[in-house]
């Protein structure tokens, strides 16, 4: 009300003719954000995808260097200490052979997320590679090397990946061979997709009429405009591998005794866990919390570098 | 329509004839053949073996033997276990895993699919909020851990329903919970957000206008096209309660193809480990297909671009 009243008394003197300044108009009050600084921002908002980002920061740290400074390590048997309930010495109880299940716990959370990242890393070179291929080429080359993946894909994963390892001796390399045969898949799909829908935009046109070659085009231009998709995809990779390598382990194809990841830990459990639950309730529980957080961090990432998928 | 169906038909069996190759050339790469371990052995006996498996002719003619057979339903004979063959221990155990996969599906998609569309009439209220941490939780659980942890409560410490065993109704509820958990949790994220897309649409605001019942528009308008995408997923959805059935009968000590297939691998049974893998990959190459086509025939898109699928 008060506005209004002062809005109705104003007199022609109260005004005063500022005239305009050219070079003013042009200044930028406001520090420009770059598209990803500006995701960042939206990113840092989003308060579920930033604990989840801390959780899995801590995991990962404490899955370094929880073993290192642990006076118990992760193969040595203690026949005396067998099947201990959580206590001061032993904070996650022992297991059957009286190995210390926290160090255990997170000497297989280090082995999980290593067959997680390798393996997503992997698939992200030959997807990125793949996918780039297809979706810059088009035409012939497209439609051969897209038929070739679809029949790939229609091959269930984890079939294949159990038939490599009854034949392939289980370590941790073959397992992420296997689990990268068919991963890769999902990547180069979503790497063909951003390459085909930027390939007509103009500033590709731009850079080809000034003569760049092929290479310049993907490596420079297409694929660093499709940095956003790529890294969702990889962060939401990880917890699959993760969850292959545990389902792996369960089958007994997993890495084998004394290495122990949170699939094989779980499994080891599964005989006797009904009278010493702790055996598998704190590997079942780190193995759910890290591929929570990788999902809720990837749903977030999502959100972040492309609002307009946000639903 | 014809060509779409003959050109997934065919891509089909091209999968499949991959798959049966794999599988077989894989198992020759392994070192030595199924005799070997058998150590005494005398050499006529051996070369008998030999002879009555196909062994003693070159690797293209135990190929060309192998595919035969199996086209005609015939996998081999089982290592471990004396004259049982594999197709007759699919035979056996299959429907133990059957009524399990179904029910599995069946509450996946009646669950996932009520889930989906409540958190989306009640979009960003409380109903919306529990539906989506049930979502997340689900997704990133594995079933193992799930199924795991219900034995424990349920079974072990609350002696509400039995621990193991196939035998009733009640043996049931457990690993159905536990299998359709994941498929729940991608079904209702999928139906939610398809469902929030198709109340925004246009067309809702016309049945609106034009007078009609809310529950004429839910049934009639809203359900129907929002339920597309769920239909797509039961390729994969298939794929994934197949596959976790695999563990989930081994901790329920349910007598199914998923247990057989555990026992194999764990003893390197390589006929059956063979068998099964085929079987399952033959099954969910017909349930990605029966999709394919099913949503064609929904989808009039489909129809009219002539068989050209994304």
């Amino acid at each position: 009300m008060a506005a209004n009243d002062n809005l109705a008394n104003l007199k022609p003197e109260d005004f005063k003719l500022i005239g305009s300044n050219e070079k003013e108009a042009e200044v930028i009050h406001r520090e420009s954000l770059s598209a990803w600084q500006d995701a960042m921002m939206r990113l840092r908002k989003n308060k579920l995808a930033m604990t989840a980002l801390i959780v899995l920061i801590f995991i990962t740290f404490a899955a370094i260097f929880a073993p290192m400074f642990s006076e118990f390590n992760y193969y040595s048997n203690d026949y005396l200490a067998t099947n201990e309930a959580p206590s001061l010495t032993h904070w996650f109880g022992t297991d059957d052979l009286g190995r210390d299940m926290f160090v255990r716990t997170w000497y297989g959370a280090r082995i999980s997320l290593i067959v997680g990242l390798i393996a997503a890393v992997i698939d992200l070179f030959i997807g990125v590679i793949y996918g780039g291929i297809m979706g810059f080429f088009g035409g012939r080359i497209d439609s051969i090397m897209n038929k070739f993946s679809e029949i790939l894909y229609s091959i269930p994963y984890l079939l294949v990946t159990i038939l490599l390892l009854v034949v392939m001796e289980p370590s941790l390399p073959t397992i992420i061979i296997a689990l990268t045969i068919t991963g890769w898949i999902n990547m180069s799909w979503i790497v063909r997709g951003e390459i085909m829908q930027l390939k007509s935009r103009e500033f590709i046109l731009a850079s080809r009429s000034m003569g760049a070659d092929w290479r310049r085009l993907l490596f420079r231009h297409l694929l660093p405009n499709a940095i956003g998709p790529i890294i969702v995809t990889v962060t939401l990779s990880v917890p699959n591998a993760i969850f292959a390598e545990a389902f792996l382990s369960f089958l007994g194809l997993g890495v084998q005794a004394p290495v122990a990841s949170l699939g094989s830990m779980i499994n080891d459990a599964l005989t006797a866990w009904l009278v010493y639950p702790w055996r598998l309730l704190f590997p079942a529980g780190l193995i759910s919390l890290i591929m929570l957080s990788f999902n809720i961090f990837g749903d977030g990432l999502r959100d972040a570098l492309d609002p307009k998928l946000k639903k | 329509m014809t060509r779409y169906i003959l050109n997934k038909l065919f891509y089909t069996l091209l999968s499949l004839f991959i798959l049966i190759s794999a599988t077989f050339f894989l198992m020759k790469a392994i070192p030595g053949d199924p005799f070997t371990s058998e150590k005494k052995v005398p050499k006529a006996i051996q070369e008998r073996l030999y002879e009555q498996f196909g062994l003693d002719k070159p690797v293209y003619q135990q190929y060309i033997n192998y595919l035969g057979k199996i086209v005609q339903g015939d996998f081999g004979v089982s290592m471990k276990k004396v004259n049982q063959d594999v197709s007759t221990i699919i035979n056996k155990t299959f429907s133990a895993s059957l009524k399990l996969g179904l029910a599995a599906i069946v509450v996946s998609v009646i669950i996932g699919v009520s889930l989906g569309l409540l958190a989306a009439l009640y979009h960003r209220r409380l109903i919306d909020n529990i539906a989506m941490v049930v979502a997340v939780l689900g997704i990133a659980v594995p079933s193992f851990v799930v199924a795991t942890l219900l034995q424990y409560f349920f079974a072990s410490k609350l002696h509400w329903l039995p621990t193991s065993g196939f035998k009733g109704i009640e043996y049931y509820i457990m690993p159905v919970a536990a299998l359709s958990a994941q498929p729940i949790a991608f079904i209702a994220r999928l139906t939610r957000s398809s469902m929030l897309e198709v109340l925004h649409a246009d067309y809702i605001k016309t049945a609106k206008a034009k007078g009609l019942t809310w529950r004429a528009i839910l049934s009639r308008h809203v359900i129907r096209n929002g339920i597309m995408p769920v239909i797509t997923y039961i390729g994969p959805m298939t794929a994934n309660i197949v596959t976790g059935s695999v563990v989930i009968e081994q901790i329920f000590g349910i007598g199914g193809i998923g247990k057989q297939f555990v026992q194999a691998i764990g003893t390197r049974d390589y006929p059956i480990i063979m068998g099964i893998t085929i079987f399952y990959g033959a099954l969910l190459m017909i349930a990605r297909l029966v999709t394919d086509v099913a949503y064609a025939f929904i989808d009039p898109r489909i129809k009219l671009s002539g068989g050209k699928e994304g």
